[in-house]
């Protein structure tokens, strides 16, 4: 067992003792009478600092602190999907059957049920060999979701006995192995991980494959690639909740876990009730079956946010051990890198940019290093991707945290304040976004989706950057006294804006969108543009193509074809050969 | 009972020291006597025997000697019972009207708990303001919080009164439903608080409203308890006696600068503008006390009111509180001085529970196409207008003129109204469409096509 100390004095989350008592760094601790959890975060000789995870308002100098001897860790197990924890993994729904609407100081439950038995099918027999990951058994953990029980990483031998199929409990013994130093070990459904040490893998691989959303200015001008990272910076305003709800309910990972990161209570509430009743595209069961969520709201402790972005991240590694693929959204990145702060602060620290400690850019560059496309120990093959929202004080990108993610992220999708005011959403602004994926994807948008899908959309983000150039001189001069090509590049980027980047999230069909009716919108907003050139190149007017409704036709394709009859586009484009062909024969 | 202390080792401003000490514990609550006046104070940082309190008054009388320190024993706490309606307390929930105290049902720690997000119900019953502005474009939900960003000299404290004159008395089908106000008020002028006193009186809500009162000349310090205070008895009424509780916060600024005084007396690091790193912390423990909880039909609902300091929407107070509170309705000087009442600039205000509390179901079928056109419109007379002081009105384009004159009728007509007048919502998107009809119908892109040919006729 670990040592134990008494409190000497307390300053917000923050806790000493006098002395070194023989603390380990990181070790977990239970503070106080009501045992408060902490964690050892500062050893010296005089004194022992310990963060605590809950409100410490009523400890005392003088109670007891008690180690546990081990680092912070949290329970893998079944029974993770389709609930939600605090940042120490705490589930809330038990606490509140428990203790009513508010959350105590010192609510002990445990993190997983320990009483529910899950039907287990055991796949080892005895005499076999396993190693680290080396699936044991399987569990239906929810109607989507078979959770594969594995042997902890760095432990292998030999299977000494197995139990037969039949309902078990998480901390019941499901076989015995011989450890190759010659122990006899039981194993269990639980394991423990500590949540601060990322869980090792065989082999990383390059991020080849997209995390296809079914948002139409992700998959194709800003994509994501599976095992990839992306940041979403914005005000306050500009939907970054929103956009994160729309990659969770839509993605095409098989898990997903939300972390709501020092966010809003009635949030966390929406998306507990929103994807308790929505179902998932891919298997048509609900989504919950398929997400964890980690609520950590703003008012909750302030060490326990800090905690929750890695209790996450754990938790995706888990999962992807077992050969799946997750996405983690992190609701806000900016509040842990605020607890960081805070937590700095108590401890009189010397502050770097902004106040934030100068170990904030290594924190956060170890958190985005846990993404990636990888092989599991056991030879599978699992991906976490990590999609983290930013909120930059004031909406200014040039803070520390905005400009410490932009260097470990490849995928910036930048929230602008104007789009948003115009209620443009989703307001990804497509002149600072970015994406590094495009080169790496671009072998699998020819093979799965088309050969011309890259082409396309380079010339749509072409079209949209030359507006921006435009919109120079319109605002100096109007738009009136253009030449007649440039007007056209106006009205087509206006068809682009409205037709393809804007995407209804509350709208049936609009909410997502396969890839191959992406392909198809650019393809006939091309094509259009393409006609519309040609006539333009025999000196017609714009106002006289401005006189027919086939903009606003193609404009509204989002709404009017249906996600599954892509064969209307044909109608599209005849009708904008009768529009080149009407054009040519009365006015040529 | 518990030890008396006698002597302080450390004064400086409104924090003491006090060396020696038996059993304290962190946020505890200490008496301090001195010449014969009792004065309360909180303890802020233990180190073994030596704590720091805060003291909620002046400490000016109290000597490192003459003090006497008594330990409660208990974390700030206030007497609670529906007694509380109609009375006024100071900062840290004394009664000074005058009435002698209240008779307790319960006591509670004011610094709450944080709500469990299991145990909360997703707000989505939208509160009739009767202002076109908020109604239809940031819809205020029950249990939602929406503050008023404010600068100083704007009206900000005449719109927040009659938002609660007119969604108390207003409302069909609400006046079964039992309504109170809690007022807040952190370091505002007296005239303020009397504005909102008689604003209370000539509706005839003041017996159910209860204000806790810390004015500009009060202790600083008391204002850091003061929303704490207010919130909790906020709670008590809406979640165990089922009331529907409007609470007015004033000004969080106030709040706000409180605690960099306090924070920079107790020595700590500074983090932006010199405000203490746990600012959000603190801001999301008083914002985060709205809502609704299952098991209980009442609500709270939360209308802070805050003034941007030099109307810098991106200075930290402002700033955070976005980021905590479900959007924000933003006053703008340069409709004031059009005196276009209220100066709601409607582009950067935004209700973020609006989505799901309105439609059909609740307010009418087109509300949220026609709220997002409207915006969409607006936006764009911004870009005509930048556009026209550079080349002047006349060289517009016929669609930009359009959207000037769209501009000018949707401030006056649409945001503008009278501080009286109390719209229904029928009203206010009947005036919507009437403006958007100085608009052709092709500009109307955000609409439904359906919604358009039923509402749209030129």
């Amino acid at each position: 067992m670990g040592v134990t100390g008494k409190i000497y004095g307390i300053n917000g989350p923050v806790v000493s003792i006098l002395g070194n008592l023989g603390f380990q760094m990181n070790e977990m601790v239970y503070v106080g009478e009501t045992r408060l959890v902490g964690e050892v975060i500062g050893l010296t000789k005089e004194k022992t600092t310990i963060q605590v995870y809950e409100e410490t308002s009523g400890l005392k100098p003088g109670e007891t602190v008690e180690g546990t001897g081990g680092a912070i860790s949290i329970t893998l197990a079944p029974g993770i999907l389709n609930n939600i924890f605090d940042g120490i993994e705490r589930p809330l729904q038990a606490i509140a059957d428990v203790h009513g609407v508010f959350i105590p100081k010192g609510a002990e439950v445990d993190s997983l049920d320990r009483k529910k038995r899950w039907e287990t099918n055991v796949i080892v027999q005895p005499g076999e060999r396993v190693g680290p990951g080396s699936v044991i058994a399987t569990v239906q953990e929810t109607k989507s979701i078979v959770h594969r029980v594995m042997l902890p990483p760095g432990v292998s031998g030999e299977v000494l006995s197995v139990l037969p199929d039949g309902a078990y409990t998480i901390e019941e013994e499901l076989a015995r192995i011989k450890t190759d130093s010659g122990e006899e070990r039981v194993l269990t459904m639980a394991q423990k991980w500590p949540i601060r040490i990322p869980r090792p893998v065989a082999k990383r691989y390059p991020a080849d494959r997209p995390l296809v959303t079914g948002q139409r200015i992700l998959d194709t001008l800003f994509p994501i690639a599976k095992g990839g990272t992306a940041a979403i910076p914005g005000g306050f305003g500009t939907g970054k909740t929103m956009t994160q709800h729309q990659l969770a309910k839509w993605c095409d990972a098989d898990i997903i876990i939300y972390i709501g990161c020092g966010e809003r209570g009635n949030e966390m509430t929406n998306v507990l009730e929103e994807f308790g009743e929505l179902e998932d595209p891919q298997t048509g069961h609900l989504l919950m079956n398929r997400t964890a969520l980690i609520a950590n709201t703003s008012n909750m402790p302030v060490a326990a946010r800090e905690a929750s972005i890695y209790t996450g991240i754990t938790l995706a590694e888990y999962y992807r051990d077992m050969g799946y693929h997750v996405a983690i959204m992190a609701d806000s990145t900016s509040r842990w890198a605020e607890a960081l702060r805070e937590l700095s602060g108590r401890l009189e620290e010397m502050p770097a940019e902004e106040g934030f400690p100068a170990y904030l850019a290594s924190r956060l560059s170890a958190f985005y290093e846990r993404a990636g496309y990888v092989e599991n120990l056991n030879g599978s093959d699992g991906s976490v991707t990590i999609i983290g929202a930013v909120s930059p004080q004031g909406g200014d990108f040039s803070e520390p945290v905005t400009q410490n993610t932009k260097r470990f992220v490849r995928c910036f999708l930048a929230l602008d304040k104007s789009l948003a005011y115009a209620r443009h959403y989703p307001a990804i602004n497509w002149l600072t976004s970015y994406s590094e994926y495009v080169g790496d994807l671009s072998d699998w948008y020819s093979n799965h989706i088309g050969v011309n899908f890259v082409a396309c959309r380079n010339r749509i983000l072409d079209i949209l950057t030359t507006e921006n150039r435009l919109n120079e001189i319109v605002k100096l001069i109007g738009s009136d006294v253009l030449p007649d090509d440039q007007k056209l590049i106006l009205e087509i980027a206006r068809v682009i804006r409205l037709g393809f980047l804007q995407q209804n999230a509350f709208h049936k069909e609009d909410t997502f969108v396969p890839m191959e009716k992406q392909l198809k919108m650019m393809e006939v907003i091309l094509h259009l543009y393409e006609r519309c050139k040609a006539l333009i190149d025999m000196n017609m007017p714009m106002a006289l193509l401005r006189e027919s409704d086939v903009f606003e036709k193609i404009i509204a394709i989002k709404y009017d074809v249906p996600n599954q009859e892509l064969a209307l586009f044909d109608n599209y484009d005849r009708m904008i050969e009768e529009f080149y062909q009407h054009l040519m024969a009365t006015n040529a | 009972m518990s030890m008396e202390y006698l002597g302080l080792s450390e004064i400086n401003g409104p924090l003491v020291a006090i060396e020696g000490v038996e059993g304290a514990f962190y946020d505890e609550i200490v008496e301090l006597a001195a010449e014969g006046k009792k004065k309360l104070g909180r303890i802020v940082e233990i180190n073994e025997d030596k704590a720091v309190i805060q003291v909620f008054e002046s400490t000016a009388g109290l000597s490192l000697l003459n003090t006497h320190t008594v330990l409660t024993g208990r974390p700030m706490e206030i007497a609670l019972s529906e007694d509380l309606l109609g009375r006024t307390f100071n900062g840290i929930g004394q009664p000074i009207d005058g009435l002698g105290p209240i008779r307790a049902e319960v006591t509670r720690d004011v610094n709450g708990q944080p709500m469990n997000p299991c145990a909360r119900e997703y707000p989505r019953n939208y509160i009739r303001t009767g202002i076109s502005a908020i109604d239809c474009l940031t819809t205020l939900i029950r249990g939602q919080k929406l503050p008023i960003f404010s600068g100083n000299g704007l009206p900000h404290d005449e719109l927040a009164a009659q938002i609660v004159e007119q969604a108390s008395l207003g409302g069909e089908g609400q006046e079964h439903e039992k309504f109170a106000v809690v007022f807040a008020a952190m370091g505002v002028k007296h005239d303020v608080a009397e504005y909102f006193r008689r604003r209370f009186e000539e509706c005839g809500a003041s017996s159910h409203v209860v204000m806790f009162l810390n004015l500009s000349n009060d202790p600083v310090v008391e204002r850091l308890i003061t929303p704490k205070v207010a919130l909790t008895a906020a709670e008590y009424l809406a979640f165990e006696k089922n009331m529907h509780i409007l609470v007015i916060l004033t000004d969080m600024t106030s709040f706000a600068e409180a605690m960099r005084e306090v924070s920079s007396l107790k020595g700590e690091i500074p983090s932006r503008k010199g405000y203490p790193g746990y600012l959000y912390s603190e801001f999301a423990a008083i914002y985060e006390r709205a809502g609704i909880v299952k098991g209980s039909s009442g609500s709270v609902t939360q209308l802070p009111i805050l003034t941007m300091p030099n109307d810098d929407i991106t200075h930290p107070i402002p700033d955070l509180t976005g980021y905590i509170t479900e959007g924000q309705i933003v006053l703008e000087r340069s409709l004031h001085q059009k005196n276009i009442y209220p100066p709601i600039n409607v582009l950067p205000s935004l209700s973020r529970l609006m989505k799901d509390g309105i439609g059909a179901a609740y307010t009418r079928e087109d509300h949220q196409d026609v709220a997002n056109q409207l915006f969409s419109s607006y936006a764009r007379v911004g870009e005509a207008r930048a556009l026209a002081s550079v080349i002047g009105e006349d060289e517009l384009s016929p669609m930009d003129k359009k959207y000037l004159q769209f501009g000018i009728a949707f401030e006056q007509e649409f945001v503008g109204q009278a501080n009286n007048e109390d719209r229904t919502i029928e009203e206010t998107l009947d005036i919507g469409w009437r403006l958007l009809h100085i608009l052709p119908k092709e500009e109307l892109d955000r609409i439904d096509t359906k919604i358009l040919e039923k509402y749209y006729q030129p």
